[in-house]
């Protein structure tokens, strides 16, 4: 079925890369198949193994929300199927507590890294950059294979730690030493944790050779015309996206270096005065200092929430433009608010330590500096909603998904005041107003922007559209499934409910919300079950779909709907053409749109001008 | 069995919706392409209008019902402080999310396709982005100053006369510590940590300051309406000190000590009152993962009367004299050669 997805791209391939050719001389079918859709150097390729392993993730990382929301839901009752797939970590079909950790804590660097990092970069900066910017393939087809495997090698191992005896890596997304520097303090610190480390370090490889492709094939690799100042604006979102990990992941790297010293090597680096009840025993390590791998940690882990939404951002924009055949507002602006926040990212990562021991002179300047991204994204919200301002907009479902993009950056963005706010972080640190936070701007931000990408480019994907009515549902029950979710737990934060808690009988101050958990969980399962109608979809329409009979099904501006329905290994049939134009030519001088290659005619209005 | 059925009738559910979804496939290509789509067009704008409204009343409805299970009253003078800027954050952000949210949607509504309209091409105007970097720029400056009024106000020094009370976090428990008689905590050093000998923190008997430290699991007393300090530590992994009535919250970082401090402002007996619970209890949580019982890492705060808590004081132990039950000791009034009883001391829990 494969082969009839791509029929037209097979016979247009250009063989320049023949890798394993020798292996497999006598098997002229087989050979095509290994350099065609494994070890592939296309990047349309590369970019849908990123897509597909992120949704493979995807899909494990939701269902480990679901097990720890039941758990939360229904704390008194048993699970009897729980014990049949989980074992010994679901007795009597009760989640055991360290498991519980385990899972919330799969569940976040899941999400974060194998989803919304490898899934959400790798799939678009693959796709879209050489599409957009009119270049044959990357800058290095090569590293950019390499990149995608090391993804696959890191998710070799993290998968793999499910299934040691102790667990998996259980102390928090964060993984704070001292918790995961000793196994005598907690299972998942045991091997778990050497996996967890080992597979994040091939993570971070996995990101810097992506992400120096992706930034010496958007600087060099344009084609001719295609200046800065005329890219979309997702290149320019991937791009800030691609420097910021290239920043911030190296620093993550050493911090987990240290750590792996302190586990392996008896150094001391986070390890000071620490009597285990567990063993009775002191170690011997004195000196170090737990809060230096928070530092290390958050230094990369604030930029990584914009390396996540920023490529949405780019994509938001692209298919809101297209879709309300307008133009975005305030091009520039937006490039520069989005620059504005990448130089931003980096000086703010002490917000998630104002309640550490952290010199309150210094908190200071994080607050400053962490409210002043408020006007950035002010700025990008206000540009949105002007795009939309007298346009003429086809709810198609990438458009729908951009509209509930911006509705979420809202809400989610607001409560970021809040918490940058060093005062109220007293109040609210690490309860569910954080969960709730970052789930809306960066979780279902980022997966609404993730969706309206994947449904606008689709059919540049696979030649074929996705299912609309499905579309439809997978969206509306979506969006009205996230705020149900995620709104009521602000007020559990607001009422202080510690996150990372698995039963609240215990607690008179926080035992008041049973009704409401049930009611979450029941959300979670549903919104849980409509992404996997999600998926149904997009498998089915990739062999199935109605197919695309016109190059440009969407009306669009970009240089990547001038390709053939099917493009080949080298994107265009001849010479790759020369753009003379932005891309946001919609509704110019009363004509639908102008594609990027249009020369500008003689009495046009000219650039900028309206 | 119910777990097959369950699977059973999702495995339904997906069949017929996706049934359903293939053959409005069909029919819009029997209606026509276009008709389809501007009947689509019409049917989610409505819908956008509708969550707009919906939403909105949701949003009401939710602060309805949640009002009296949120934010207590603050029982201390730090917690006034974060409840009113709370309020000011909540108002300043309440208008923007109401205010952008209506526009989006309703711009979505009102601007939905129509064959007659045609896009206004409007690709950017200097003066309305001035507007809305300035906008922003001037209520973030407010925010920002009011926070860091009052997050000064909160971390500033403890005044001389506070109480100071040691915490000590511990997988999974609090322990807590307070000077004696002489105000000043002793020596302690946490390879001296010996839980056999009931010494819990490592205390060092030849420091005089130790001995008539007391060390207790059982709850944190504190004087209503006396600041009080307290000195956060960890003796295993990240903990942290949440005192949610008090809307305070500190880690606990083994080898660093960290600081915090308030002034409880209702007793104990009279929170119980005024939440009308008779078995209200001040609630010390670990805010901070710290292992499989974190869920379970539950402290006491006792605020009472200056009274009580003299009398609370009196009734206690020393550490030295839990640990060190000879008979001839006689701890409690240090004599001139207590020193020496307290070398012979620590040599042989040292020796130990």
């Amino acid at each position: 079925m494969s082969h009839e997805v791509n029929m037209h791209g097979q016979s247009e391939v250009i063989t320049t890369h023949e890798v394993h050719h020798d292996e497999h001389h006598g098997h002229h079918h087989k050979e095509t198949f290994i350099t065609k859709y494994i070890f592939s150097q296309d990047h349309k390729m590369i970019a849908k193994q990123f897509l597909v392993t992120g949704i493979i993730w995807a899909i494990i990382g939701g269902l480990f929300s679901v097990l720890f929301r039941l758990q939360l839901g229904f704390p008194n009752e048993t699970f009897p199927f729980l014990e049949t797939i989980l074992g010994k970590w679901a007795q009597g079909g009760k989640l055991d507590p360290e498991f519980y950790y385990a899972l919330t804590t799969m569940h976040g660097t899941v999400l974060v890294f194998f989803v919304l990092t490898a899934g959400l970069s790798g799939t678009f900066s693959n796709f879209l950059i050489p599409l957009q910017i009119g270049a044959r393939d990357m800058a290095s087809p090569f590293m950019n294979m390499l990149s995608f495997w090391f993804f696959f090698a890191a998710s070799i191992v993290m998968v793999s730690s499910l299934f040691v005896q102790t667990g998996p890596a259980s102390g928090g997304w964060t993984s704070y030493p001292p918790l995961s520097a000793l196994g005598d303090a907690s299972e998942g610190s045991k091997i778990g944790m050497d996996l967890w480390l080992i597979a994040m370090a091939l993570f971070v490889v996995n990101s810097l050779l992506g992400s120096l492709n992706y930034i010496s094939t958007i600087l060099n690799m344009r084609t001719k015309g295609m200046s800065m100042t005329r890219v979309p604006l997702t290149i320019w979102a991937l791009l800030f996206t691609a420097v910021l990990g290239v920043l911030s992941f190296p620093v993550l790297l050493s911090g987990f270096i240290l750590l792996l010293f302190d586990r392996h090597a008896g150094t001391s680096f986070y390890l000071s005065d620490i009597f285990l009840a567990s063993t009775q025993k002191a170690l011997p390590n004195e000196g170090g200092s737990a809060i230096l791998y928070q530092h290390l940690f958050w230094f990369l882990g604030h930029p990584e929430v914009y390396i996540i939404i920023l490529p949405t951002m780019g994509l938001v924009s692209d298919v809101m433009s297209a879709n309300a055949r307008k133009p975005i507002f305030g091009y520039m602006a937006m490039v520069a608010s989005m620059f504005a926040i990448a130089v931003l990212a980096f000086l703010v990562w002490a917000h998630h330590m104002f309640v550490t021991g952290l010199n309150p002179f210094l908190g200071a300047f994080f607050v400053l500096l962490t409210l002043l991204i408020a006007v950035p994204s002010a700025i990008k919200v206000f540009n949105w909603l002007t795009t939309l301002w007298k346009g003429n907009l086809r709810f198609t479902p990438g458009m729908l998904f951009s509209i509930g993009f911006v509705s979420m950056f809202i809400s989610g963005g607001l409560t970021g005041i809040f918490l940058g706010n060093s005062t109220l972080d007293i109040h609210l640190h690490d309860t569910y107003f954080v969960i709730a936070h970052f789930h809306i701007v960066m979780g279902v931000s980022a997966f609404f922007g993730m969706f309206a990408g994947l449904y606008h480019w689709f059919p540049k994907m696979f030649g074929r559209f996705m299912n609309n009515t499905l579309a439809y549902i997978h969206f509306w029950i979506t969006l009205v499934g996230a705020y149900l979710i995620f709104w009521p737990m602000h007020y559990q934060g607001l009422a202080g409910v510690p996150r990372r808690y698995l039963d609240f009988s215990g607690w008179a101050s926080f035992n008041q919300f049973d009704g409401l958990n049930r009611f979450i969980s029941i959300v979670t399962i549903i919104v849980f079950a409509v992404q996997l109608l999600f998926v149904f979809n997009f498998f089915y329409s990739m062999f199935k779909g109605r197919r695309v009979r016109t190059q440009n099904p969407w009306g669009a501006t970009g240089l990547e709907w001038t390709t053939p329905i099917n493009p080949g290994h080298g994107n265009w049939e001849g010479e790759i053409p020369e753009v003379h134009r932005w891309a946001y030519d919609y509704g110019k001088d009363g004509r639908e749109f102008i594609p990027q290659t249009e020369p500008v005619g003689a009495n046009e209005t000219p650039e900028g001008k309206h | 069995m119910s777990t097959l059925l369950i699977i059973a009738i999702l495995l339904l559910g997906f069949i017929v919706i996706f049934q359903i979804a293939k053959a409005s496939e069909y029919v819009s290509v029997l209606k026509g392409e276009k008709k389809t789509f501007e009947q689509n067009n019409r049917i989610n704008g409505f819908l956008l209008l509708a969550f707009l409204i919906l939403g909105l009343i949701g949003v009401y409805w939710c602060n309805e019902m949640f009002k009296g299970k949120i934010l207590g009253e603050a029982a201390s003078d730090h917690g006034e402080k974060i409840d009113t800027m709370l309020y000011i954050t909540i108002a300043i952000t309440g208008i923007v999310f109401i205010i952008t949210q209506i526009l989006l949607f309703w711009f979505s509504f009102k601007y939905q396709y129509s064959e007659k309209r045609q896009a206004f091409y409007y690709p950017h105007n200097n003066k309305l982005e001035a507007l809305w970097t300035a906008v922003p720029a001037i209520a973030l400056t407010v925010l920002v100053g009011c926070g860091l009024y009052y997050w000064f106000k909160i971390t500033g020094d403890a005044p001389k006369e506070a109480n100071v009370i040691e915490i000590t976090g511990k997988q999974f428990g609090w322990i807590y510590r307070y000077p004696g008689k002489d105000k000043v905590f002793g020596k302690k050093y946490y390879k001296n940590i010996d839980e056999s000998k009931l010494n819990q923190l490592g205390l060092l008997w030849d420091d005089k300051a130790a001995q008539d430290d007391i060390v207790t699991n059982e709850a944190m007393y504190m004087v209503v309406g006396k600041p009080v300090k307290l000195v956060i530590n960890s003796r295993d992994v990240v903990h942290d000190v949440g005192l949610v009535h008090f809307r305070m919250k500190m880690d606990a970082v083994p080898g660093t000590p960290t600081t915090m401090w308030f002034t409880p402002k209702y007793t104990t007996a009279q929170m119980k009152e005024k939440t009308g619970n008779p078995d209200f209890e001040y609630e010390i949580s670990c805010d901070q993962m710290c292992g499989k019982g974190h869920y379970s890492m539950k402290g006491i705060v006792k605020v009472v009367e200056p009274a009580e808590y003299l009398l609370w004081l009196a009734k206690q132990k020393t550490n030295y004299v839990m640990s060190n039950p000879e008979p001839e000791t006689a701890p409690a009034a240090p004599a001139a050669d207590s020193t020496a009883t307290a070398a012979t001391a620590v040599s042989k829990s040292l020796s130990n």
